[in-house]
């Protein structure tokens, strides 16, 4: 029986389950480790006036602190596919442009003392104004990140394919929406390790991450350290807990670590925790997209129209701004779509880079396109999977080229779809959604239908260059896999490929693959899954993303099995007295299909390669291994016009869904969901299902709960998971699965991606779903219970009266603190006025201040602990009074900034005496940033307004009654100062 | 996420801890189960330069019913709570310790701690304000009282002195024509409520607690009639606990919380009760 094709049992569990997995974490550490902390940027955006690493260093166990400094004079900016003067570098070197970039590295004796250490680096930040959303940043008068760019737009290009405005001109009805993909990530389990050594001998780096691809970023790595590709050698653990792409942005680290070891001396680990992850890894983009459609009477789509405005972060890291060419090809989904335009624009705004992400680009594009399939549908008054159905690619189109360019290479999309909707039963949940909706419920059904392509065309990136530019900087193309395949003395074998699994059982499939063609039991077989650069074949397409794994590299596997087993049927043949061709590899044996009983093991066979190398017929080769190295002929460069493969192979997914909302809470609860794949052969069932299933739960995520959240001001608010919201176990609802299997003709296995998909087809099917529920457009993502519940725009009963002015201090949506309000003191002003510029008693009016100076007539410098319940730290801060009117009012400007985070307010003071009490008038505006914001975005804001209350209270107290506790220094407290 | 270093001690009995405490103040923290406490720590939040750890110390790991009181020791879990055959004894708990954390969590986390904790979301804080139970504060100088309405102060802020731990709290058993209600709104099932709300009442009226809107947990009374036709009452209670926007939930959001689930659980008290 074939192996491929089977459900067979990962034969990576059983060290997995017994806590014997090898990750990077795992690794042995070089005697003399030492370990790396990285000290981030509290703030959006600002230039650093000033690192004083003087106290850290002096700490006992600190044996070095690196800043921008030492990254400035020993490396190379980042190379990025966009030629723009926008450089970055592994460590801020004079401006930070998102909330954790990194500013300093400190390497300790370990990582306590690091992170003691750390406490310690005094940084001067000169605050700018940031830009977070990427519409203000395209704006002419947004501040900006990259002065020497002029503009925050780093990329933009318009690409037309057939005759689009024709189609638009002539259209019988036009449908548009606008969206906006928001921020999120996978969050993998295991965060990035770096362990890195430098050996100056050599002036080579010996560096082991958890790197997981694509390679091309190995040059970008070794340039920027100077040095060859060979004497950086990078090595990759076997085993890895998740990277979903993730992993990509480990590159900078790779580089920061080096350089760190290069200058200590030492080796050195470096181990990224969660709070570093989610704050300042890497993220998806989020994109505001306008889609229009040209619809004829009948509902086909003759035309679309793709406006995108892709945020990048702060850099363009490679591979960006590659997120949005990736799906370049296939922009027409599964439909055939003639005619199709595209603006394409790339900002970058005040937070963290984005990067590689399980269904990279495909959320984004499908979340625009499947929500307009709805729109129109609505518009032409068809249902929504009809319109669907008729738009669909014929199967005798295929290989369908696209009209940007793709060429999608099986599938019968039409009978997958019918075959869903009989095997899940569209019927009946269409009859559930009637029932429900007969009782006032509200429940609505989605769909979504898309193209999921896998192994990247390395040349797709390049379709943001003009043709002319093309020419210039020369083709790239293709997407090169390789496998070794290697037959021992003793009749083993074992196979080593350039991509590291990530939980998609890379052993076990490959096992299978090579086990079907050398004729042996898969379990002689033992998959190797590290990596090393310097001693293992690879090449810039390496690595594991886009869904390569069961397309290409296990192709390249079969192809290098194929050699092998070649040439062990010609030194058979010697010794079963036939020709090669007449003999078979099976159960272990080779055998003559002539007489079936002349047998001779496949251990002797290769015994004998090894044993007797003379012996053997000529044409046999010598030594038994093979290394192949493969790509699709069909991956060539962006053509003249513009059209791009982007991707070697298409597989097809349907999936629809029931919804119920819960109208008093907005809640949703998925009743049932059908996702229908066709990703060519399924290599090994059970496995494809598991894929299938954790890109859906990730899908749900994005859906329902997940983002990466900033304050207007660039402050970051989702530092844990408790505000970082990836679905628990408990909120998966069923997933019905459901193959169709068109083999690719173009893989050596017939095999297609398949584990990205659900990403890209889920979020939209739910969002549809929820739009059907609750019979309006949806634009954005997550439908937080919060969200829907706004979407829903409920009718709010009124505050009762003596509460009419709560309605007016409402919030906005958004975490900058502004407020006011007045308070009586019965007092003179003069008397108020003295104690506020005094700073004999200013200090003793804030509790926790352990010294104020005045630096400046109206400026002060305080050192105090600031502190709510037993949380507390302690800040520096800078505050000066201006615009003052004496005894009457004055203005108050400040920052305080500690390990715990920086805040920055204005304050307005106004005395008005009257008779023997002073109203005093107030009003302020805080923004707090870093890490107290990242942890505590919960709890904030209620804690800032009660201090602020308690304060105006006892500064009430205060200036009555002498000594005074409590005061302005409440407001301080986060304005400046306190205890 | 390390935190910076500091001094462990186990003390083999309460006095000890508390001379400890008493000398340490507010440079110790009590370490109970650590839910809480450790995740501060690791992002040095919190920079004591001492913990005191109770959670093995036999005198505080007893569960007892005094004078229609169950009194609840500080070494209790959350687990341990939720598994004591007298639970019934006061359904409220019942209902409410299953959302608090995960079950990993309530494995070590105490009762004790996370009224410490006070975190203006938990959901035992809740309880126990409308349960109306007290807070039994012991220190090197001796134990007193304190009503939940006076012991939660602010958002993790409580009127804990710092030579004071918490050595048991105190929870009125079900008086028995009273019934309960509790419903909770989070973004997950584990996490923190957005909004959580509690009833305990009889025919004759529901006290009524919100968490997860103002910094404390908030009571607020329904007589017969106002359960009748709650809805005004909620609407005034939900604009006067003064929500706030966060990356969960709308201020607005809030509001409307407290008033469905607020006439759910007024209705699910009257319907027991009936
Ligand atoms: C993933 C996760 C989810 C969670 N979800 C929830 C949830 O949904 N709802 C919820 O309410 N909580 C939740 N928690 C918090 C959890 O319930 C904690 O257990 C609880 O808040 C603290 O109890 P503890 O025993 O662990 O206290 P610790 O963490 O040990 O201490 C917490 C604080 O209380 C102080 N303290 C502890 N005991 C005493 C005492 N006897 N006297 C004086 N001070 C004391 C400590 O010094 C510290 O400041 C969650 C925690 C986690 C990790």
């Amino acid at each position: 029986m074939k192996n491929v094709g089977q459900s067979i049992e990962r034969v990576e569990d059983p060290a997995l389950l017994r806590g014997e997995g090898q990750f990077a974490d795992d690794m042995a550490e070089p005697i003399g480790c030492c370990y790396a902390a990285f000290l981030r940027s509290p703030i959006a955006h600002a230039n650093i006036r000033n690192i004083d690493k003087e106290k850290a260093e002096a700490l006992p166990g600190i044996i070095t602190v690196i800043t921008g400094k030492d990254i400035l004079s020993l490396t190379k900016p980042f190379i990025s596919g966009v030629k723009v003067d926008a450089p970055q570098y592994a460590l801020a070197t004079d401006t930070v442009r998102y909330v954790g970039e990194p500013v300093a590295i400190v390497v300790a004796e370990n990582r306590y003392l690091a992170e003691d250490a750390l406490e310690l680096i005094d940084v001067k930040y000169d605050l700018c104004q940031a830009v977070i959303d990427p519409q203000e940043a395209a704006k002419s008068n947004a501040p900006l990140l990259h002065h020497a760019v002029g503009s925050n737009i780093l990329h933009e290009r318009w690409f037309k394919y057939g005759d689009p405005d024709e189609a638009f001109e002539n259209a019988y009805k036009i449908v548009e929406t606008t969206i906006d993909y928001p921020r999120n990530s996978c969050t993998p389990i295991e965060t990035f390790v770096v362990l890195a050594k430098y050996r100056p001998g050599d002036e080579a780096y010996d560096v082991t991450a958890n790197f997981q691809g694509p390679y091309t970023l190995h040059p970008v790595m070794a340039r920027s350290l100077c040095v060859e590709g060979n004497r950086l050698r990078l090595k990759t653990p076997p085993d890895s807990g998740g990277s979903f792409g993730v992993k990509q942005a480990i590159f900078p680290y790779v580089v920061a670590i080096s350089i760190a070891a290069k200058v200590s001396g030492k080796p050195i680990k470096w181990v990224e925790d969660r709070l570093e992850h989610l704050t300042a890894s890497t993220s998806s983009t989020n994109r505001v997209t306008t889609i229009k459609a040209a619809l004829n009477k009948k509902g086909i789509i003759t035309a679309l129209d793709y406006d995108q405005l892709e945020d990048c972060g702060a850099y363009l890291r490679a591979p960006e701004p590659a997120t949005i060419y990736r799906m370049h090809g296939n922009m027409t989904g599964a439909y055939a779509i003639r005619n199709v335009k595209i603006h394409n624009r790339v900002a970058v705004t005040n937070k963290t880079p984005t990067g590689l992400m399980r269904g990279f680009g495909g959320p984004q594009v499908y979340f625009a396109l499947e929500r307009l399939v709805d729109v129109a549908a609505e518009k032409m008054s068809l249902d929504p999977l009809e319109i669907r159905k008729r738009n669909l690619i014929p199967a005798t189109a295929m290989p369908y080229k696209t009209a940007p360019g793709a060429v999608l290479d099986s599938g019968n999309y039409l009978s997958s779809v019918l075959r869903a909707e009989a095997d899940g039963n569209l019927e009946y949940l269409k009859q559930q959604r009637d029932n429900a909706r007969k009782s006032g419920r509200l429940y609505g059904i989605g769909y979504s239908i898309i193209v999921e392509p896998s192994i990247s065309n390395m040349g797709y990136i390049t379709t943001l260059l003009t043709p002319e530019e093309r020419e210039k900087s020369g083709a790239k193309n293709g997407a090169l896999a390789s496998a070794t395949v290697a037959f021992d003395p003793s009749g083993s074998v074992t196979v080593n490929v350039s991509s590291v699994p990530q939980g998609q059982g890379h052993r076990t499939v490959l096992a299978q693959v090579v086990a079907d063609e050398l004729g042996i039991d898969h379990k002689k077989i033992m998959v190797i899954t590290d990596h090393d650069t310097v001693k293992d074949s690879w090449s810039i397409a390496s690595g594991n993303y886009s869904s390569r794994f069961s397309g290409a590299v296990t192709g390249a596997a079969k192809i290098a099995s194929k050699r092998i087993a070649k040439r062990l049927k010609i030194i058979a043949a010697a010794d079963l007295n036939t020709t090669p061709d007449h003999v078979e590899l099976k159960d272990n044996v080779a055998r003559s299909t002539i007489n079936t009983n002349n047998t001779i093991p496949l251990n002797r066979v290769a015994s004998k390669a090894h044993w007797s190398p003379l012996s053997i017929p000529e044409g046999a080769g010598s030594g038994l291994s093979e290394t192949a190295f493969w790509t699709l002929p069909e991956l060539s460069e962006p053509d003249q016009m513009d059209r791009i493969n982007s991707s070697g192979t298409y597989g097809f997914i349907f999936d629809f869904c029931g919804v119920e909302v819960n109208p008093k809470d907005g809640s949703v609860r998925i009743d049932k969901y059908v996702t229908m794949h066709d990703a060519g052969k399924v290599l090994n069932p059970k496995l494809a299902d598991g894929q299938i299933k954790g890109a859906f739960a990730q899908g749900i995520g994005a859906a329902l709960l997940e983002q990466l959240s900033y304050s207007a001001d660039g402050a970051f608010e989702t530092g844990t998971f408790a505000d970082y919201c990836p679905p628990y176990a408990t909120d998966m609802p069923e997933l019905l699965i459901l193959h169709d299997e068109h083999p690719s003709p173009l893989t050596p296995t017939g095999a297609k991606g398949l584990g990205e998909g659900n990403c890209m087809s889920t979020p939209v099917c739910i969002a549809n779903a929820i739009s059907d529920a609750i019979g309006t457009e949806v634009y954005t993502l997550p439908l937080t219970r919060s969200k829907v519940h706004k979407i829903l725009d409920n009718e709010e009963p009124a505050p009762p009266a003596y509460m009419e002015a709560a309605k007016k201090t409402e919030r906005n949506e958004g975490y900058s603190l502004n407020s006011g309000g007045y308070t009586i003191i019965k007092a003179t002003p003069e008397k108020i006025w003295a104690s506020i510029l005094n700073p004999d008693e200013l200090i003793s009016l804030i509790p926790g201040c352990k010294s104020l100076i005045r630096t400046a007539p109206f400026s002060f410098n305080a050192e105090a602990k600031i502190g709510v319940g037993p949380i507390a730290g302690n800040f520096t801060a800078d505050f000066h009074f201006s615009d003052l009117v004496e005894h009457r009012s004055l203005s108050l400007n400040g920052t305080a900034s500690g390990a715990l985070g920086i805040a920055t307010g204005t304050g307005r003071i106004k005395l008005e005496p009257n008779d023997k009490e002073v109203k005093v008038d107030y009003s302020y505006s805080i923004t707090i940033n870093g890490k107290i914001a990242a942890v505590g975005a919960r709890l904030l804001e209620g804690v800032v307004r009660k201090l602020i209350e308690q304060t105006i209270n006892n500064f009430v107290y205060g200036l009555r009654d002498s000594p005074p506790n409590g005061i302005l220094f409440k407001l301080f407290r986060w304005l400046g100062i306190r205890n | 996420m390390k935190p910076p270093s500091f001094d462990y001690s186990k003390p083999d009995t309460v006095d000890e801890a508390l001379n400890l405490l008493d000398t340490e103040k507010s440079n110790a923290r009590i370490l109970a189960g650590g839910q809480s406490l450790a995740a501060m720590l690791n992002m040095r939040l919190v920079q004591p330069t001492v913990l005191i750890d109770i959670s093995d110390l036999s005198e505080l790991k007893t569960i007892t019913i005094q004078n229609q009181t169950i009194q609840v020791g500080a070494a209790i879990t959350q687990a341990e709570l939720l598994a004591w055959d007298q639970l019934h004894q006061q359904p409220l708990l019942e209902k409410v310790l299953p959302w608090v954390g995960h079950y990993q969590t309530r494995q070590r986390g105490t009762i004790c701690g996370s009224i410490a904790h006070s975190d203006p979301s938990s959901e035992l804080p809740l309880a126990l304000a409308v349960l109306e139970g007290s807070i039994l504060a012991r220190s090197k100088n001796g134990s007193r009282k304190i009503k939940t309405t006076e012991f939660q102060i602010g958002p993790m802020q409580t009127s804990l002195k710092d030579n004071e731990m918490i050595t048991a709290v105190h929870i009125p058993i079900a008086a028995t024509d009273s019934a309960f209600g509790f419903k909770e709104v989070g973004p997950r099932r584990g996490d923190f409520a957005i909004t959580a709300v509690a009833a305990a009442g009889t025919k004759d009226g529901v006290l009524l607690g919100v968490a997860g809107v103002a910094d404390v947990p908030t009571t607020k009374h329904f007589s017969h009639k106002e359960t009748q036709e709650p809805n005004e009452l909620l609407n005034a209670f939900a604009w006067e606990l003064e929500g706030s926007d966060d990356v969960h939930a709308t201020a607005k959001y809030r509001r409307n919380l407290v008033r469905h689930l607020g006439k759910d659980v007024i209705n699910e008290v009257l319907n027991a009760v009936s």
